[in-house]
């Protein structure tokens, strides 16, 4: 009697796969579904893939771990829609490879942050956070400054982006090195080629360095775009397919 | 005749592990050429100059031979050995960044430097994690996992070289792991911030250590498997599926660190959190589990509490525990029902918990005074409180109204602290004092009073550090939903920064304490595993055990 | 199979057989002709060949 029990205890790979069955089950039913529910992304308009500037500056984000400090997340609680805005949406960070939501608030939500405070403001305060917000705890990042932004695998970024089904047309991932100039370089020869492939996004120099496109105009421009995409006045949070 | 089979073995494995390093350094050096970036050169220098000594201290080690100890004795001990000093190594470093960092928050003007971009909070805070978790944690297992096994199975490490393979391998990711943080070399995942490559070579080191768990337990002399030994199966093969899952990802250039996620938004937050969460169940509770279920029954010198108890433990542990991912994400852009799901499966969890904290607990039931003899037990048993302590916290703050206050703030940090110094922190200590003793033949510890101060030095800090987080969150929290009684927000979020302050100030201190405590414990090893004479102690320091032991 | 019909077997076969192995683990531990079996067992860390030279 209950001899199958002893499989587990005598058999070592029985036990393994018995392991695996009970510690599969969460993830698949948990999981998967998230992949084809259709309702797990919003129906919205206006989100739409960064632009090579802004990707180097996520990509300059993830390296220096922000998201340790700051959320990309704003729950549907009175506060903090009052605080920071419109609660996020799944549909803002589709193109997220990887989410950046975050876990901890050090320093306060970012997921609306564009547009909220000037270009002088965000460099001064990430090259000396202290003479900005004098109670901050937030690190110093002067020398993001010092380092040109490194053009030659735009391309690549972009490329492997639209393969993860990151809608880039084959314009944008040919000229993604000129794009991501052109956009911190308002009067440089790309600027119109750049309006045309990204059609009412901002051009200008970020860093108040006109000779250079530093990783500051990359940060910042990235910053800059945060939580602007969705058109709220054409989101029905109450039909159907966006009610969760 | 054995002696000649043992030795063909021996050439197995050596060649292939030799096939594997010298492989290992021709693409570090197609990367060093390659390289589209500085920090991924950086990383193929160390890992070719890692591949490199390898090799040569492999060659060196054939040309030896096997040591005389290391074939008169019936187990595997030196991998075990290594694997303590690299705990103890670990975890000191580990707690080190994590002073450092905590007095980066409580006073940012004296701890950054614009020079050093490199040690920003932002860099180091993941080299804390890392080096906490992983290293020491990781180290702990493995050594742990390698004595438990022989001994349960009454049968030799299998495999030769390869558990060596395994030690120097899990080192190896760890020195890249910890170079690359350095340089902003990360996935920005939680807990799993190590890149493609090092990800692919993790893989390897881990399928051999399954393998050669494996093959002792084939080559066991009982028929039974020992409880402690399913925990660390249930460790090693859960966190293989959760690393190979999570860390899906498509690197830009094979010459490059930098890689993008299979998936995006919404479903990589739930398939990193689904990790996230069992790296703490499988990693930092069943692995541990398994310590607890060998070490202190033979510290108590009785078995466990409830066999029987233990069985149901096991199973309904780690069914639970693989649900309760989203309660990381709750009242977030993550579908609803998935958020109850996890929410519900969190409380449920409690139960195993406990069960498994009242069959440790109970396990000294009649021997109790052993606690005021033996300093070791104790550390032992009040890791196994700490346990009991987390896990009800932690179904608490998995309640969705719990949550929205106790969510992103330092709350969470808090009772990260409480399991992972006062749980995996004391029972890893037991462990590390308990193998010392053991391995290095020794009568009893260097000293108990040191191991006295070093109980009492880590639980103060553990105090200090649990008290001012809570106080903290629970204040941060509540200030950030306070409104005055004009209806608006009553703090902006910089007041909340600046009322952590005296918060982060107590937190950095218990910090510094708890770092204190361990560097006490690696003196008291070290003179211990050099077999210096015990120190002269009061008779009321010495366990009768050991006293007895001694005469 | 649509999502709807793997919910709804999740719902109910799939708790019941989930309830099942769970009572049958827990039946298993508490079996009376096991106890032997268990308590052998549990002395395995107290007599396992090695004397710690001790």
């Amino acid at each position: 009697m209950w001899s199958f029990h002893k499989w587990f205890e005598r058999h070592s790979l029985i036990l393994i796969i018995g392991i695996l069955v009970v510690v599969s089950i969460g993830g698949l039913v948990q999981i998967t579904p998230l992949f084809f529910i259709e309702s797990t992304i919003e129906r919205v308009q206006g989100v739409r893939p960064y632009t090579p500037l802004e990707l180097a500056g996520r990509r300059i984000y993830i390296r220096e771990g922000c998201y340790v400090c700051h959320s990309q997340m704003i729950r549907p609680l009175r506060d903090e829609v009052e605080r920071y805005g419109h609660y996020s949406l799944a549909a803002e960070s589709m193109y997220d490879h990887p989410f950046q939501w975050g876990s901890k608030r050090s320093g306060p939500d970012l997921a609306r942050v564009g547009g909220r405070y000037s270009d002088e403001w965000h460099r001064a305060h990430l090259i000396d956070p202290r003479s900005v917000v004098p109670e901050s705890v937030m690190p110093p990042y002067a020398f993001l400054t010092q380092t040109e932004i490194d053009f030659e695998q735009m391309g690549d970024h972009l490329r492997v982006n639209r393969m993860l089904r990151v809608p880039y047309t084959d314009e944008q991932v040919a000229n993604a090195a000129a794009d991501a100039r052109a956009q911190a370089e308002p009067m440089g020869n790309y600027a119109m080629d750049f309006e045309a492939r990204y059609p009412g996004v901002a051009v200008r120099d970020f860093d108040g360095d006109p000779a250079r496109v530093t990783e500051m105009d990359a940060l910042i421009a990235y910053l800059q775009m945060l939580g602007t995409g969705v058109d709220f006045e054409t989101y029905q949070a109450d039909t159907p397919g966006n009610r969760r | 005749m054995t002696a000649a089979v043992k030795k063909q073995e021996w050439r197995i494995d050596a060649v292939a592990i030799l096939a594997i390093l010298v492989l290992g350094s021709f693409y570090a050096l197609w990367g060093i050429a390659h390289a589209a970036d500085r920090a991924y050169a950086i990383q193929m220098w160390t890992a070719l100059g890692a591949f490199l000594v390898g090799s040569a201290m492999l060659v060196l080690h054939i040309s030896r031979g096997p040591s005389a100890e290391s074939v008169a004795s019936r187990y595997e001990n030196g991998v075990i050995k290594a694997g303590v000093f690299a705990s103890m190594f670990w975890g000191v470093a580990g707690f080190l960044v994590g002073v450092i960092i905590a007095f980066q928050l409580a006073f940012p003007s004296l701890f950054y430097f614009q020079e050093f971009g490199w040690l920003n909070f932002g860099r180091l805070r993941p080299l804390h994690t890392n080096a906490v978790i992983f290293a020491f944690g990781g180290n702990v297992l493995i050594a742990t996992s390698f004595y438990v096994v022989q001994r349960t199975c009454r049968a030799r490490l299998a495999g030769g070289l390869w558990p060596w393979f395994v030690f120097w391998g899990f080192q190896l990711v760890i020195l890249l792991a910890g170079t690359g943080y350095l340089l902003g070399v990360t996935q920005g995942r939680e807990y799993a911030e190590l890149p493609w490559y090092t990800d692919i070579w993790l893989t390897l080191v881990w399928v051999v250590y399954l393998l050669v768990f494996l093959g002792t337990i084939w080559k066991r002399q009982e028929q039974h498997i020992y409880v402690a030994n399913w925990f660390y199966l249930a460790f090693i093969v859960t966190v293989a599926m959760l690393h190979l899952v999570n860390n899906m990802a498509i690197p830009v250039s094979f010459a490059g660190w930098f890689s993008y996620s299979l998936f995006s938004g919404v479903q990589d937050a739930l398939t990193q959190w689904w990790y996230g969460h069992n790296a703490v169940g499988f990693f930092l509770t069943a692995g541990f589990l398994g310590i607890m279920y060998y070490f202190i029954p033979k510290q108590a010198d009785r078995p466990v509490y409830s066999y029987r108890l233990s069985i149901i433990h096991f199973w309904a542990l780690i069914f639970l525990y693989i649900w309760a991912g989203p309660h990381h994400l709750h009242y977030t852009a993550l579908p609803q029902w998935a958020q109850t799901l996890g929410a519900t499966f969190s409380i449920m969890l409690w139960m195993p918990s406990w069960g498994g904290m009242i069959n440790g607990l109970m396990t000294l039931s009649g021997a109790w005074d052993k606690l005021r003899t033996d300093p070791v037990l104790r550390m032992l048993v009040v890791s196994v409180a700490f346990y009991g302590m987390s896990t009800f916290e932690g179904p608490v703050m998995s309640i969705r109204a719990v949550n929205s206050l106790s969510h992103y703030t330092d709350w969470t940090i808090g009772h990260v602290h409480s399991g992972a110094l006062g749980w995996v922190g004391f029972v890893s200590f037991g462990a590390l004092y308990c193998l010392t003793t053991w391995l290095w033949k020794r009568q009893r510890l260097h000293s108990f009073a040191l191991v006295e101060w070093h109980f009492w030095l880590s639980t103060i800090g553990i105090v200090l550090y649990i008290t001012s987080m809570w106080v903290a969150g629970i204040m941060q929290g509540l200030m950030w939903r306070a409104y005055n009684e004009f209806g608006f927000l009553e703090y902006s979020f910089v007041e909340t920064v600046e009322a952590m302050h005296p918060y982060y100030i107590i937190r950095a201190v218990g910090g510094t304490l708890f770092l204190l405590g361990s560097l006490v414990m690696v003196y008291n090893l070290w003179r211990t595993a050099r077999g210096d004479a015990p120190a002269a102690e009061r008779a009321g320091d010495v366990p009768a055990a050991a006293a007895v032991a001694a005469e | 199979m649509d999502y709807q019909t793997a919910n709804q077997f999740a719902q109910t076969w799939g708790l019941w057989l989930l309830m099942a192995c769970f009572i049958a683990a827990v039946v298993y531990a508490l079996w009376p002709s096991n106890r032997d079996t268990f308590e052998r067992a549990a002395r395995a860390p107290l007599d396992d060949g090695d004397d710690n030279g001790r």
